[in-house]
């Protein structure tokens, strides 16, 4: 297949993750707005921090109120990393190869992108969000389980994997840096007793409190949450679930020797590191160090399989 | 509410193709009247509101370049529900004008960059040649296989006043529409699937494998699968909707310059990711002038350095073939009725729109004196840029194009104003008469293939003959109907 279209394709995975990922977030944020106590709110500066989007919000904005950051990470043209400018992206790349994917999927990447631009300010109000988000993630479900059912399995197939499959342990890699530091004001406050319900929400944000509760068989710990999210084999959307999927797909390509050795790399750092015992300052800095190994994955890859730059 | 009358249908004084001078409907048309008198004016709005939404929903769009807005916009495509009918006996007739011609054009293309015997017999003059902006001194001496230049031509059909089909003007370069004509068909049928109860039209969707037989035909090497590629300039062209369409219909690749590189060995290869992959075929949707910055524009991004050399090595097929736009010259098709008979020694099956060709000082002069009753177009512009319906100018436009006529007489031909046919076409819930065209295809290699029908674009503004896209066209689905013998 053409380097450009394998380029293309890739990007079309990872945006579309992007959008599913952030309206989970979203999503969960606003569940645990209503569950804490009255007069205590959730921060919402981290959502902003997570995207790496905190000067351009800066820039616009003079404080972090729930409506504006919402309206940034939703609905906001500004920013590149909002839903809305995610499916758009994800939208023009597929418009590049619209030749390649199988016409259903198409049609439906550019009705997600248009329905998600006009339901807009439906997303926006209270009583609508939860169903804007919803049907966000549910027709980029669909359209993942579309494009497994009807697309050839071939080498195009799994550059649509790697994207997805690269944004989402970068998405979940961010998730859980945001929701571990600074979401509560916990400190002398009073409200340790709400400190497993910060727990749910990180598990929530990533839909994984039911597959945590039925593999871990254990209360809601943070410990256990953070090995859970890190090393389990079988949660979808556990970092190292992710890596094995980027491995399988890896080794589906001719030329792969490079990507994979850096692959290895940091699955034996996943698997080897106590996550479950560290503190805050040390799991950031842990998580930091994964996001550059996956951004190295991704280097290695644009490296075999990309066109050239000019 | 009310149902459509065709009683009150204000024909008007031009030809329409479904409704008589009488009102009443046209033979071929009497089901689809019936059909559409028995709808009432809501459910035949709610049924556009439905095609509006299945093309937007769909993708179906074209790209303009917009002043306001600096930058390329991707519009949807403007579709009318009601179709455009054409009886199956009229069609064979202009099938079988349509093959002559283009054979015609073919011969005359291969003898310009050859012997050029039409010019020896004094048939053609030699400065036509000589001052075109589309000969290419670069192809001469080179013989494409089967002789055939313009692999993929799509002429442009209009009827006058008495019913006579005209060919307006031949597109021998990157002609376009295809794909809309192909989608046309599938949105009228999720749209409209009962008018498919009382007609059969012929269908239209053997397109795309005959373009696939046509281009297979042209490949250098004798391989069951020859490497066959759609190359676009990319996602900003107007008809980029239409690459991609017809790439995935053929199930090839669609390729941009970038993607392509010629090697030592005259070549041409895509950049794969399993490697350098040789290609045999390229479906160029490029103009000439962009195709190879090393033989044409240098600081052209479009393209791929090389590709002519590998064209004439005889290493690479190119559809349409660098040159054929010579006989896309407005003057030139002034010639045609003269090109087919001494090419083929026949009579021409499909007339020519009568023309002046203003580089005659006598044609110039009467074209002068009367621009209002005239269509005046430049030689090589497409897309109906810088043409002047005079009918529907302004006494100051006149004066200017007047000006620009006398600097570059060559530049221009002028035409008698046609009254083009119309079609009825829903307005605000009402059926009003618009003009219509209609775009066949004809594909040549080792056969010659016509489209069945072609594309309709319809004017959708009140009195506009202009049916473009780029300036407020929008198309129709084109059925061929055969009619039983009683």
């Amino acid at each position: 297949m053409l380097s450009r279209v394998a380029e293309n394709i890739y990007w079309v995975g990872r945006y579309l993750e992007r959008a599913e990922n952030t309206a989970r977030l979203l999503a969960a944020n606003a569940t645990l707005h209503l569950d804490l106590p009255r007069g205590i709110t959730p921060a919402w500066e981290p959502l902003i921090a997570m995207a790496g989007t905190q000067d351009l919000f800066e820039a616009q904005h003079s404080d972090y109120s729930e409506p504006e950051v919402i309206r940034f990470m939703l609905g906001s043209e500004q920013n590149p990393s909002s839903i809305l400018s995610s499916l758009r992206a994800a939208r023009e790349n597929a418009r590049t190869i619209r030749d390649y994917m199988p016409r259903e999927a198409w049609e439906l990447i550019n009705k997600h992108h248009l329905d998600a631009g006009e339901r807009v300010e439906e997303g926006l109000s209270k009583r609508g969000r939860h169903e804007y988000l919803k049907r966000i993630i549910l027709t980029t479900q669909t359209l993942n389980g579309m494009l497994a059912g009807t697309m050839n399995h071939d080498q195009g197939y799994h550059f649509l994997l790697l994207g997805r499959n690269i944004e989402r342990a970068d998405m979940t890699t961010r998730i859980i840096d945001v929701r571990t530091d600074g979401l509560l004001p916990l400190e002398n406050s009073g409200l340790q007793a709400f400190e497993t319900l910060q727990w749910v929400s990180l598990l929530r944000s990533l839909s994984a409190y039911q597959m945590y509760r039925r593999s871990m068989q254990a209360r809601v710990r943070r410990g256990d949450v953070l090995l859970f999210l890190f090393q389990s084999a079988d949660f979808p959307r556990s970092i190292r679930h992710n890596l094995c999927n980027i491995e399988r797909s890896l080794k589906t390509l001719p030329n792969h020797e490079s990507a994979i050795r850096i692959l290895y790399q940091v699955k034996s750092r996943i698997l080897s590191t106590p996550v479950e015992k560290m503190q805050c300052t040390p799991l950031h800095h842990f998580i930091d160090q994964v996001q550059i190994a996956l951004d190295r994955v991704h280097d290695e890859i644009s490296n075999a399989w990309f066109l050239p730059p000019h | 509410m009310k149902n459509i009358d065709w009683k009150t249908y204000e024909a008007g004084k031009v030809w329409d193709e479904l409704i008589d001078t009488e009102n009443r409907p046209r033979p071929h048309g009497e089901q689809l009247a019936k059909l559409l008198a028995g709808m009432d004016a809501d459910e035949l709005a709610s049924r556009q509101t439905a095609a509006d939404l299945a093309i937007k929903e769909m993708g179906i769009t074209f790209t303009v370049y917009s002043d306001e807005t600096q930058g390329a916009i991707d519009r949807t495509w403007p579709f009318d529900i009601v179709p455009r009918i054409i009886a199956k006996n009229e069609w064979d007739t202009i099938e079988k004008g349509l093959k002559q011609r283009v054979l015609a054009l073919n011969r005359f293309i291969d003898d310009l960059y050859h012997d050029q015997e039409i010019i020896k017999a004094g048939i053609v003059p030699q400065e036509i040649i000589a001052s075109s902006s589309n000969f290419r001194p670069q192809c001469v001496g080179i013989s494409p296989r089967f002789g055939i230049w313009a692999h993929i031509c799509g002429s442009d059909l209009v009827r006058d006043r008495d019913g006579t089909v005209y060919v307006l003007e031949d597109n021998l370069r990157v002609p376009s529409g295809v794909s809309y004509m192909l989608e046309n068909r599938l949105v009228t049928k999720r749209v409209f699937p009962e008018l498919f109860e009382d007609y059969a039209p012929l269908p239209v969707d053997d397109y795309p494998s005959q373009l696939y037989d046509t281009l297979a035909a042209l490949s250098p090497r004798d391989i069951e699968y020859p490497e066959m590629v759609v190359l676009t300039p990319g996602i900003y062209n107007s008809a980029y909707f239409e690459h991609s369409y017809l790439a995935q219909q053929m199930g090839c690749e669609l390729v941009e310059g970038r993607d392509l590189y010629v090697d030592n060995d005259d070549c041409v290869y895509m950049r794969t990711v399993g490697g350098p992959a040789r290609v045999d075929v390229i479906y160029r949707r490029v103009d000439d002038l962009f195709l190879d910055p090393e033989a044409f524009h240098p600081d052209s991004l479009l393209g791929v350095p090389g590709l002519l050399r590998a064209w004439k090595a005889g290493k690479v097929a190119l559809a349409n073939a660098p040159g054929a736009g010579v006989a896309d010259d407005k003057v030139v098709y002034s010639y045609v009725p003269d090109i087919i008979e001494f090419y083929l020694g026949e009579k021409p099956v499909l007339p020519n729109v009568p023309t002046w060709r203003c580089m005659e000082p006598e044609a110039l002069a009467d074209t002068l004196a009367n621009l209002e009753n005239r269509v005046v177009k430049p030689a090589n512009e497409s897309g109906g840029y810088g043409m002047l319906v005079g009918s529907a100018s302004t006494k100051k436009e006149r004066e200017e194009f007047a000006k620009r006529l006398k600097q570059d007489p060559r530049n221009y031909i002028a035409q008698p104003v046609l009254g083009l046919s119309t079609v009825p076409t829903i307005v605000e819930k009402r059926m009003e008469p618009r003009h219509v065209d209609l775009r066949p295809f004809i594909l040549s290699a080792d056969q010659q293939q016509v489209t069945m029908g072609g594309l309709t674009r319809v004017a959708l503004r009140q009195g506009s003959l202009v049916v473009n896209s780029s300036q407020g066209g929008g198309s129709k689905d084109t059925w061929i109907v055969p009619i039983d013998k009683e």
